[in-house]
């Protein structure tokens, strides 16, 4: 579904990515570890369009991404999460899933003005969905409260709620259990593991925590100082030497 | 402490001086053709001096003063703890009170002043204004300083039609609307990759562009010697003058049999800015709660997740620039015709600071401030005649102790909610 190959980004003396390359097929959870600064950001940010890459190819299901702006990559069903939640907070819970349904609604503005009754129907089905996905993830009591007054980890559920009503194909989460107490990402995990199982959704995943990666990834990339380590299941990553001596430094 | 708070004081005292003496106390007094420096008369002085000493001793003994102060207006404000209105009960309240706004005001102008229509016409013009900009400062969050391009773009559409063609003001009242939206959005494409400050002096350069061309494309425009004669608006084609002046028109004052008044006219604009600022606003409240209002405070909002949830930056951008550049067209059309004269003179920048004052003062994004600030700024500087020469120092002092005391604005924003009802 997601084919990387030979990715590089340069910021002048820089090479922050070097050759990396990874995949994602249809449900399945790949996940992309490494220590801090090793680069992991950036290869998401070259994947979303937030950055142009200036090497190597992205293409998605079957399509060359690389370079396209990034909301038309977004159109695509490739969604992300931020490292650090980016919600509106000023709008209330309900309204930022709305905003995410954009596309699917009817944008005519002399539609609107009329509530045309094509109008008033993708509205309501918008409403539906985003009520939906918050009882999902077991928002629905606080819809109508301000984004900006949620709890940090409401805040989390419900930056993943917005990238699901865009209905994807495939969710990017940027470390998405920075920040959760343990009983909190064993929620999270369950959550991820149902979106793609039920909803068919392929997830490439950030991530720090260990046991969150090592649960539910079907596949591991280790990148280190913007090269590619290793990959494989996460029993092949456990055993490896290279991982190891990266994570905990050499004796 | 005493010690600082006495040189505090009389720091502030002798920067009482230095500001009041020389604007207070100093005259340039022509005398033939020589400009003298006279002193003012002694009371002036006076007053000058007693302005610092009071100054020095509200500052000297000023927690006291503000302690009391504060105890004073606790002690008024202690009924207003109640639970708050539930929010559809207040929403219904709202627009009761607003709806008897408007009807008190198609009434009112029957039973005032013919200086107060006009004023009144002067103020709807404003709120025009101001609720568009409203859309592009207090929504999509552009800070736009050229807004004033627009609303002439819409003046000068109608002048000049009127001029070369003769068309009527109804005809001419959607097309300057549409060119002035057409403006907002050839310039937007270049400009709107830009964010903040840089936004504000590209928009602001556009505006004096407009403005300097409209002065110097003699030609067409006149240059500063602007357009005149510009028609009345017509009544289901019955003019509002004495005489007819176009052949197959009739008066409005023959086909109704009643004596000829100066004043219809001025009540019929006064009727028509009312009917527009009221579709202005009533449009622009849809608009809020339409995807596009949501997708404007998205973005003002956080523009890099709008984006990464399929938002195109340009898209919704322009969407409203264009939409606010229409509704300043609308403004501009009825400003041509209520003063039948135009020039360039009309567009300057301190008209799109005020425009943006308003919505500053109202509060960004808030339709109701925005509205009590255009009548307080239109009508504030009318009622200061009296000491004209301080009229804009009476301004800048109201602005800075509005940023100081209410910097959120007159009425800040409520946002109206879409409710998610819990139906199972």
């Amino acid at each position: 579904m997601l084919d990387v190959k030979n990715l590089s980004m340069r910021f002048g003396g820089l090479l922050a990515v070097d050759q990396v390359s990874l995949d994602v097929k249809e449900r399945e959870i790949v996940s992309v570890i490494g220590p801090n600064g090793a680069g992991k950001t950036t290869v998401f940010n070259c994947i979303s369009g937030f950055y142009k890459p200036t090497g190597g190819t992205i293409s998605f299901q079957g399509e060359e991404v690389q370079g396209k702006p990034d909301y038309q990559i977004s159109r695509l069903g490739m969604v992300r999460t931020f490292q650090h939640v980016r919600l509106f907070n000023q709008m209330t819970v309900v309204e930022n899933l709305l905003v995410a349904q954009h596309r699917h609604l009817n944008t005519n503005l002399i539609a609107g003005l009329l509530k045309t009754p094509g109008y008033r129907d993708r509205e309501q089905k918008a409403l539906d969905r985003a009520a939906y996905w918050l009882d999902r993830v077991g928002l629905l009591e606080l819809a109508n409260r301000e984004a900006g007054n949620l709890a940090y980890g409401q805040q989390r559920r419900l930056e993943i709620a917005r990238c699901m009503v865009t209905e994807p194909n495939l969710l990017m989460l940027d470390e998405p259990a920075a920040g959760l107490n343990p009983a909190e990402t064993k929620d999270l995990n369950q959550l991820i593991v149902s979106l793609k199982e039920d909803y068919c959704v392929s997830v490439l995943l950030i991530e720090h925590d260990m046991s969150l990666v090592m649960d539910i990834s079907d596949r591991i990339n280790v990148i280190n100082q913007g090269r590619p380590l290793a990959s494989g299941t996460p029993d092949e990553i456990r055993q490896n030497d290279d991982v190891i001596k990266a994570y905990l430094g050499e004796a | 402490m005493p010690a600082q708070n006495f040189k505090h004081a009389l720091f502030c005292a002798v920067i009482t001086l230095i500001i009041a003496y020389p604007i207070l106390g100093l005259n340039l007094e022509a005398q033939g053709i020589n400009v003298t420096l006279t002193g003012a008369d002694t009371f002036t002085i006076v007053s000058v001096f007693l302005a610092a000493v009071v100054v020095f001793l509200f500052q000297l003994f000023r927690d006291n003063i503000m302690g009391s102060l504060q105890g004073a207006l606790s002690g008024l404000s202690s009924g207003s703890q109640k639970e708050p209105m539930a929010e559809n009960k207040r929403a219904k309240i709202e627009s009761w009170v607003l709806t008897g706004i408007v009807v008190l005001a198609l009434f009112w102008p029957f039973f005032v002043s013919r200086g107060a229509v006009d004023l009144a016409t002067l103020v709807l013009i404003y709120v025009m204004l101001a609720l568009g900009l409203n859309v592009v400062v207090g929504l999509a969050g552009l800070l736009d300083l050229g807004y004033v391009a627009f609303y002439a773009v819409g003046a000068y559409t109608f002048a000049l039609l009127s001029q070369y063609t003769g068309i009527s003001f109804w005809v001419s009242l959607p097309l300057g609307a549409l060119l002035a939206a057409l403006f907002g959005l050839v310039l937007g494409f270049p400009v709107l990759r830009l964010r903040g400050d840089y936004l504000a002096i590209v928009t602001l350069g556009f505006g004096e562009i407009i403005r300097i061309l409209l002065n110097n494309w003699t030609s067409l425009t006149g240059g500063p010697n602007g357009i005149g004669g510009i028609p009345d608006p017509t009544l289901f084609g019955m003019e509002f003058g004495r005489r007819v002046k176009e052949e197959g028109n009739t008066s409005f004052h023959e086909t109704f049999g009643i004596a000829y008044s100066g004043e219809h006219k001025v009540i019929f604009l006064y009727l028509i800015a009312l009917v527009l600022a009221v579709f202005t606003a009533l449009v622009i409240r849809r608009f809020m709660r339409m995807p596009v209002g949501r997708a404007w405070e998205a973005l003002r909002e956080d523009e890099i997740a709008a984006r990464s949830l399929g938002l195109s930056r340009t898209a919704v951008k322009l969407s409203a620039f264009t939409i606010g550049a229409f509704f300043a067209g609308f403004a501009g059309t009825v400003f041509a015709s209520k003063q039948g004269f135009i020039s360039p003179e009309s567009f300057v920048f301190l008209e799109s600071a005020i425009i943006l004052a308003i919505v500053v003062l109202g509060g960004m994004g808030s339709q109701i401030g925005v509205v009590l600030a255009a009548i307080a700024v239109t009508i504030l500087p009318e009622l200061a005649r009296e000491f004209s020469e301080y009229r804009m120092l009476v301004f800048g002092a109201a602005m800075v102790l509005m940023m100081v005391w209410r910097p959120q604005g007159l009425m800040p924003m409520r946002r109206i909610h879409i409710e998610l009802n819990k139906q199972d």
